[in-house]
């Protein structure tokens, strides 16, 4: 047994270590360090509660969106009031615009440019796939740059910009539109759809949604050449390498649903395990510190009274992540997770076959662009030009609010307390820190932890390229992560 | 993240009419692990030269001054030696964004994690480097602040510094790109009619002015954001909700709830720049006394209710 030290990791967002114990050629043991600490809790603490619209999509500048749902769900929730359908269009709009374009940037520019790396200069497909993906330098980052930045033009229309918009409010958006600028928006949907179904898919959005098997998928990617489509040019690479037996964690899935609330939602919220679907209890959260730089008087705390008080000193601990836990279990959550919770029947195939893997993840994450930017469609067309966008309400001096959203890479939660019109408490739990956390009292690893057990490794490789697939197939946020 | 959303055109492509060869950059490079930190000691160590040193985000030195709440991953050092080492080498130091500049949002609250920027706690001199820090060009850091900043006040000033004609000359007080500070947020501002009328929103949504009861600091704020378009089209205030003077240090706690406008005897306190107090209550009682119809009714309204029209245009007959 030996032990590497990996890190920096590049293209994922923020800051990321990992310790590894390695023997026999894969990894025996892994530890996943979050090595920045910043402390946004505690920054709001004190706070009028509507400033934690300004505070709270600064956490992330990829993510930043998400921040200002979850914010504005739990200020709604304290105030008792939700937006008027223009209002959750509009959110669902901009909230989706960056889901999206995130995903877009993960495939593109994060993920994809691994398979470029000289180590693989001798595969078959290698030639192709540098030429395309190369970091900086393929065909692939010009394109997605372009189509993202045009995509993004519906920021400008309905946030003001990206990121950190203060267009979301808890009773809906900042930012009517008139019917010239729905037509606007249509136009910029109908631009990124061509550049997807050109570029991305090589077939149309609806074709991609509801492929239902990986039987049919696999008959799909074969109905052209790889080089046709960069989706098929991924499933070649994951085909070659069986990128569908790497990474697998412990399958068991949580939503908290995304894109409206009530039972509206496009996406449900729930769990997803080998014995089935069942509903979401929030009041299971809590986050175990045992193995955190935090000081606390129990070892795990549900976060409506969870407390951040960082200490480098204590024992044990090697991570600025905190450990959530639902009823004592490691959940995964991200697309995979929505998508096997939402019953799409091309990924619940794909995780019955093989659970989460670095080739399902990825293809969860695809198929839900393409259901995601049809949903956007239909949310702008139901846009009615002349209806409020907005509601109002006094916030209460005394209260609680839960607010919960799906970033991107999964599920985001915050929990508030306002005691004399100010945040007594405000605690937070990002996706990443539910898929990258530490060990519990238990001593049970984390998902991406146990996503790295039994990780091959090349020849004389200091930095496994292994575990860079798997590290990315989660689409990571750091930043989020340790808030 | 915001950079990358450089259009007209895309990042890459910016970087290359520039003349500019990205060395790492941490969403966009190749390399990772072990490759990064023997590149950083390459760069520290003078063995690989380098022209321009960019750090987004606050320099965290807690707890104690260690360094501890950031750790550069796979090195065992805190980043803050990694940007100390660094910025003594390189041509030019860049600090993007606020946090970078000033330490911004993260230094909010009691900033128990002691962040600062590069050369600046908020409005006081000194952060990491010392006010007196000039980078090997003989320029002090160059703080294109914004929370986030524009992609294009970024890539035309690095574009500006690779060609070599970026100078002292070309920074304010703050020393922010005279680019974009040499305007103030309110140029442009499409709600300037409503200004001009005191007619002013009383909730968020509202197209009427946001500087009497919403916060907007517009008329303060250094920045060209309605001038250069956000993603498109856009602005914090096209968008529906006040300016913060983000590009700003210590904007991060401007004393009293970001969007309601403290005042004292319903005046407000942050009144325009150069603008004396007397001759604001003056004009502003005069203009709201003149203020038409149409701009007080619009001014609390959602959407546009009554629309400019030209009196002299008969209607037409049916």
């Amino acid at each position: 047994m030996s032990r590497l030290i990996v890190g920096p990791f590049n293209r994922v967002e923020g800051d990321l270590e990992v310790r590894l114990e390695v023997g026999d050629g894969t990894v025996r043991e892994a530890r996943v360090v979050s090595t920045l600490y910043r402390g946004f809790e505690r920054i709001l603490a004190g706070k009028v509660p509507a400033d934690a619209l300004v505070y709270a999509p600064r956490i992330c500048g990829i993510c930043s969106v998400s921040q200002s749902v979850a914010a504005a769900h739990a200020i709604g929730a304290a105030q008792g009031i939700s937006p008027p359908p223009n209002g959750s269009l509009a959110i669902n709009v901009v909230h989706a615009a960056e889901n999206v374009a995130d995903h877009l940037t993960h495939f593109y520019l994060f993920f994809m440019p691994d398979f470029a790396r000289a180590t693989y200069r001798d595969e078959l497909w290698y030639e192709a796939v540098a030429e395309r993906f190369t970091a900086v330098k393929g065909t692939a980052a010009e394109d997605t740059l372009r189509a993202r930045a045009a995509f993004l033009h519906i920021m400008g229309v309905l946030a003001g910009k990206w990121p950190h918009t203060l267009a979301i409010q808890p009773g809906g958006s900042t930012r009517s539109v008139t019917a010239n600028e729905v037509a606007r928006l249509a136009g910029i949907l109908a631009a990124f759809r061509r550049f997807l179904e050109r570029r991305l898919y090589g077939d149309s959005l609806e074709r991609i949604s509801t492929l239902s098997s990986q039987q049919e998928l696999l008959a799909w990617a074969g109905e052209r050449r790889p080089e046709s489509s960069d989706f098929r040019l991924f499933l070649h690479i994951s085909g070659a390498l069986a990128l569908d037996r790497l990474g697998r964690a412990s399958d068991r899935f949580m939503s908290y649903g995304a894109y409206g609330r009530n039972g509206g939602a496009l996406f449900p919220a729930g769990v997803w395990s080998e014995t089935g679907l069942r509903a979401l209890d929030i009041g299971a959260i809590s986050e175990d510190v045992s193995c955190a730089w935090y000081a606390s008087h129990a070892t795990s705390e549900p976060p409506a009274v969870g407390t951040t008080i960082p200490d480098v000193s204590r024992r044990g601990a090697y991570s600025w992540c905190k450990a959530p836990r639902l009823g004592g279990e490691v959940v995964e959550v991200g697309a995979i997770a929505r998508q096997v919770v939402a019953g799409h029947p091309l990924v619940r195939d794909l995780v019955e076959r093989g659970g989460a893997n670095v080739m399902s993840r990825v293809v969860a994450r695809l198929v839900e662009i393409a259901l995601v930017v049809r949903a956007m469609e239909r949310w702008v067309a139901a846009l009615q030009p002349g209806e409020p966008f907005c509601v109002h309400a006094p916030t209460p001096d005394d209260a609680t609010g839960v607010g919960l959203t799906e970033a991107a890479r999964g599920s985001l939660g915050h929990w508030l307390t306002i005691r004399r019109g100010r945040i007594e408490t405000y605690q937070i739990v990002a996706p990443t820190t539910w898929n990258f956390s530490p060990r519990d009292a238990g001593g049970t690893p984390g998902a991406l932890e146990q996503a790295l057990v039994g990780a091959p490794l090349r020849e004389g490789e200091k930095d496994p390229v292994s575990v860079q697939h798997i590290v990315r197939s989660f689409d990571p946020c750091l930043v989020c992560t340790v808030h | 993240m915001s950079l990358i959303g450089a259009e007209g055109p895309d990042l890459v492509t910016t970087f290359a009419a520039a003349g500019i060869d990205i060395l790492w950059h941490p969403s966009l490079s190749e390399a990772s692990g072990s490759e990064v930190i023997d590149l950083m000691h390459a760069l520290a160590d003078g063995r690989e030269p380098f022209d321009i040193l960019c750090l987004e985000g606050s320099v965290m030195r807690g707890p104690n001054g260690s360094g501890r709440f950031h750790m550069m991953s796979g090195s065992d050092r805190p980043v803050m030696s990694w940007i100390e080492d660094l910025a003594r080498v390189a041509r030019y130091v860049v600090a993007v964004g606020s946090c970078a500049a000033f330490g911004g949002i993260t230094a909010g609250g009691d900033n128990h994690v002691e962040a600062c920027g590069l050369v600046y706690s908020g409005r006081e001199a000194g952060g990491l480097l010392g006010a007196d820090f000039r980078s090997r060009s003989g320029l002090p850091v160059i703080n294109v602040a914004g929370c986030p900043i524009h992609p294009a006040w970024l890539t035309e000033a690095l574009h500006q510094i690779a060609a070599g004609s970026f100078g002292v000359a070309d920074l304010d007080e703050w020393e922010r790109p005279l680019a974009y500070t040499v305007h103030l947020v309110h140029h442009g501002c499409a709600r300037n009619e409503f200004y001009e009328f005191k007619a002013s929103a009383e909730k968020l949504c509202e197209l009427g002015c946001m500087m009497e009861n919403l916060g907007c600091k517009g008329t303060q704020a250094r920045a060209d954001c309605n001038i250069r378009a956000w993603n498109g089209s856009g602005s914090c205030i096209d968008g529906g909700y006040p300016c913060v003077n983000c590009t700003a240090p210590g904007f991060e706690e401007p004393g009293h709830s970001f969007t309601m406008t403290p005042k004292v005897s319903g005046i407000p306190i942050g009144l325009p720049t150069d603008m004396p107090k007397a001759w604001f209550v003056a004009l502003a009682a005069l203009s709201k006394a003149a203020t038409p119809p149409r701009l007080r009714d619009n001014a609390t309204s959602d959407r546009l209710t009554i629309a400019p029209a030209n009196r002299q245009k008969k209607k037409t007959r049916p």
